[in-house]
């Protein structure tokens, strides 16, 4: 009886085994008549080649190591940014398709008929191309709220000058302490006294006036570089100084946003409308506000329902933004997977680290939600 | 009797295999390559995604270009047709592994020879087919006319998995001019970025900057600057460790130089036949046995010159009448001042 429940695994296992050792024996001796070699040596030569976009320091003269950080960065910053602004987007358009209002639910809804039905590379494509038409040269850009321009060649805003940005992080970091202290202080008191705090806005008051302290005590400076003006050739301009926030950068992070959001939009409708009724009527009788209803009672039980699809569109948009090869974005795909394995040659190793790296951002994103999920779950006494 | 003539039919059937096992020589069997595309009937020939002159597909899918005329000429010399080919479009990302894979036989995809190319990833380089170098085009309009007028500051868009990329750099380091690279996968984003604006210069090999020159929105609005910033020979690569397959493709791509330098073009070939020059004969297979050592028969140099024509044709039906560089530079015969000079047939 036993055999019979095990044998079907080790013949799986096996099966497995052999396949995975037959394609890397085939690999091995393709690439021995070929006269390649296997390795990560490769890592440490010199890149010499340049990137248009990185968080940290880099130029040609770093190694490729350094290349694949700054692409997986760019990755990160770009998932990072639409995750966030998706998410925001698809609950208010969630929200609002439900709203009884006619006008607002049905532009909810073609809002999300349009965005989620047209792939997702061309929507890429649109913003960009169309962007870049659109978009006026840096020397007949307006100002933008009085600092920044919106160009051709990107959006050019004032970069912060720092005087002491340690001290100023440090106390951010202890001003966040705080609030979850006082939060979970301003929870006792409601459980033991029915006290009730205005704990939002006194967190937002910590979260500024603590940090901003520093700048009187701490010795912590802050003054803007603004960009200008730079005149290249006769009808050619650029800006210096500043910021500059590539149009890649901004097409992707808008095509991605949009197309996510509709799922997740959709995610928290079903989530709402998977809540009975009853328990809507019931908060509203024992004198909840519309806002309490949502926030006590709909939402703690509405996002059981919407976490996991959830997960799954941020790991899509994740993903996804590997398209960013398509329109110059130095992503993981493009610096990584792409100039770096024409350089190099390495493609089974490169191809093996971008792999491993996508599984990995993607099994730790799961990972997060997984355990926020279960934060919020019934706990059954 | 009809019991002899169905001996006498085996007995010519056993010679006939014979006969075509010993013409099949020793090179076709020690040739895994030219055995496989002999088998499949025809070569596989990986090309770009679309560059004017050297490789563009029209709309009815039909190749030209004076790369598409390498794989064409080895298909005129082992199958004996021109049109023979499988055409494999790739990006410069995707080319070296289509190669080295086995999914094509040759890539003739105006590809730089470079030392580290021909000697780490797999690959040998045949020869040259268009001697090229990195230039730059800027607006007309921008008032730049040569590359000492770049400033700090300045983007350049160009394409990701090329000698460009690398190049670029240097040029720019050397010169203490910090710039933007903007780099895409695809030639044709490239352009349409550098048309809308999105970059100050826009910087390829040469040839391709003419040829995408044809593709801007308004052509004339483009010069390309007189500077060139690096060497690019470009020519076909084949997988390393089939030096039959090597052989044939380097002295397809021969045969056309050296027929354009003994005046033998796709009309007169045939008639050349009884030539006087000995050298004339032997490239047209009146003389010698030029194509036993790969193990093709000896009309093979004949019938690329025929079904192909010679470098000269090539360049002129495919470059020089479509506009994209008229001059021949330094792809002109050594005879005429140029840098092509092939090792003699014979």
């Amino acid at each position: 009886m036993k055999l019979k429940k095990i044998l079907p695994q080790v013949l799986t296992l096996l099966f497995i085994v052999l396949i995975f050792g037959f394609f890397t024996m085939n690999a091995q001796e393709n690439m021995d008549t070929r006269g390649i070699e296997f390795g990560f040596g490769f890592l440490k030569q010199e890149a010499s080649f340049d990137i248009q976009f990185s968080l940290i320091d880099y130029d040609g003269s770093k190694s490729y190591a350094r290349a694949y950080l700054v692409g997986l960065l760019n990755t990160l910053l770009v998932s990072v940014i639409g995750i966030v602004l998706c998410t925001i987007l698809g609950v208010i358009i969630g929200v609002a398709r439900l709203s009884p209002n006619y006008l607002i639910n049905r532009t909810a809804s073609v809002y999300i008929e349009f965005f989620r039905n047209i792939p997702l590379l061309l929507q890429i494509f649109f913003w960009y191309f169309a962007a870049l038409r659109a978009l006026p040269m840096p020397e007949d850009a307006p100002l933008l709220l009085g600092t920044s321009f919106m160009t051709i060649k990107g959006l050019f805003t004032p970069a912060p000058v720092w005087n002491n940005f340690d001290v100023f992080l440090i106390t951010l970091i202890i001003s966040l302490i705080i609030i979850f202290f006082f939060n979970k202080y301003a929870k006792k008191k409601q459980e033991e006294a029915g006290i009730q705090y205005p704990k939002f806005l006194i967190s937002i008051g910590i979260f500024i006036l603590v940090p901003a302290l520093t700048f009187i005590f701490g010795g912590v400076d802050l003054t803007w570089s603004f960009p200008e003006l730079k005149q290249l050739a006769k009808t050619s301009y650029t800006y210096e100084g500043g910021v500059g926030i590539p149009p890649e950068l901004i097409a992707l992070t808008l095509a991605l946003t949009l197309y996510t959001a509709t799922f997740i939009a959709e995610n928290v409708r079903a989530g709402i409308q998977g809540i009975g009724k009853g328990q809507k009527e019931a908060a509203a009788s024992i004198g909840l506000t519309t806002v309490q209803v949502l926030k006590l009672v709909i939402m703690p039980q509405a996002l059981r329902i919407i976490i996991p699809p959830t997960t799954n569109q941020y790991l899509n948009l994740t993903k996804n933004s590997s398209l960013a090869a398509a329109i110059a974005y130095p992503d993981l795909v493009l610096v990584f997977a792409g100039t770096a394995m024409m350089q190099t040659g390495r493609a089974i190793e490169i191809v093996a680290i971008t792999m491993a790296t996508y599984l990995t951002i993607s099994l730790s994103i799961s990972l997060f939600m997984n355990w926020y999920n279960k934060s919020i779950a019934i706990k059954e006494k | 009797m009809f019991k002899y003539l169905k001996q006498l039919t085996s007995l010519v059937a056993m010679v006939a295999v014979l006969f075509t096992f010993t013409t099949e020589t020793m090179a076709a069997k020690k040739s895994k390559t030219l055995k496989n595309t002999q088998k499949k009937g025809f070569v596989r020939c990986g090309v770009s995604q679309g560059l004017p002159g050297f490789s563009n597909a029209d709309a009815a899918g039909n190749w030209t270009g004076v790369d598409v005329d390498v794989c064409r000429a080895v298909a005129a010399a082992v199958l004996g047709d021109a049109n023979k080919v499988k055409f494999t479009p790739l990006s410069a990302k995707e080319r070296f592994t289509a190669l080295t894979s086995g999914e094509i036989d040759i890539l003739s995809r105006n590809t730089t020879w470079t030392l580290s190319r021909d000697a780490d990833i797999g690959l040998t380089f045949v020869g040259v087919n268009f001697y090229d170098g990195q230039g730059f085009m800027v607006r007309k309009s921008s008032g730049i006319t040569s590359t000492s007028q770049f400033k700090d500051g300045i983007s350049a868009c160009t394409n990701i998995g090329t000698t460009t990329e690398l190049n670029m750099r240097d040029f720019f380091n050397s010169r203490g001019i910090s710039y933007t690279p903007v780099a895409f996968e695809k030639a044709d984003e490239v352009v349409a970025a550098y048309d809308a604006g999105r970059c100050d210069t826009y910087t390829t090999d040469k040839s391709g900057l003419a040829a995408q020159r044809t593709k801007m929105s308004n052509p004339d609005e483009h010069i390309v600057l007189p500077e060139t910033i690096s060497k690019e020979p470009l020519g076909p690569v084949v997988r390393q460790g089939d030096s039959v397959w090597e052989d044939i493709v380097r002295w397809s791509l021969n045969t056309m130089i050296e027929a354009e330098e003994l005046g033998i073009t796709s009309a007169n070939a045939d008639m050349m036949k009884t030539s006087d020059n000995p050298a004339v004969k032997r490239l047209v297979g009146a003389e010698g046995e030029l194509g036993a050592a790969f193990g093709l028969d000896n009309d093979w140099n004949l019938r690329i010159i025929k079904q192909v024509g010679n470098y000269g044709e090539s360049y002129k039906r495919n470059i020089a009448d479509t506009g994209i560089l008229p001059d021949r530079g330094p792809n002109e015969l050594w005879t005429k001042g140029g840098i092509l000079y092939v090792p003699p047939s014979r």
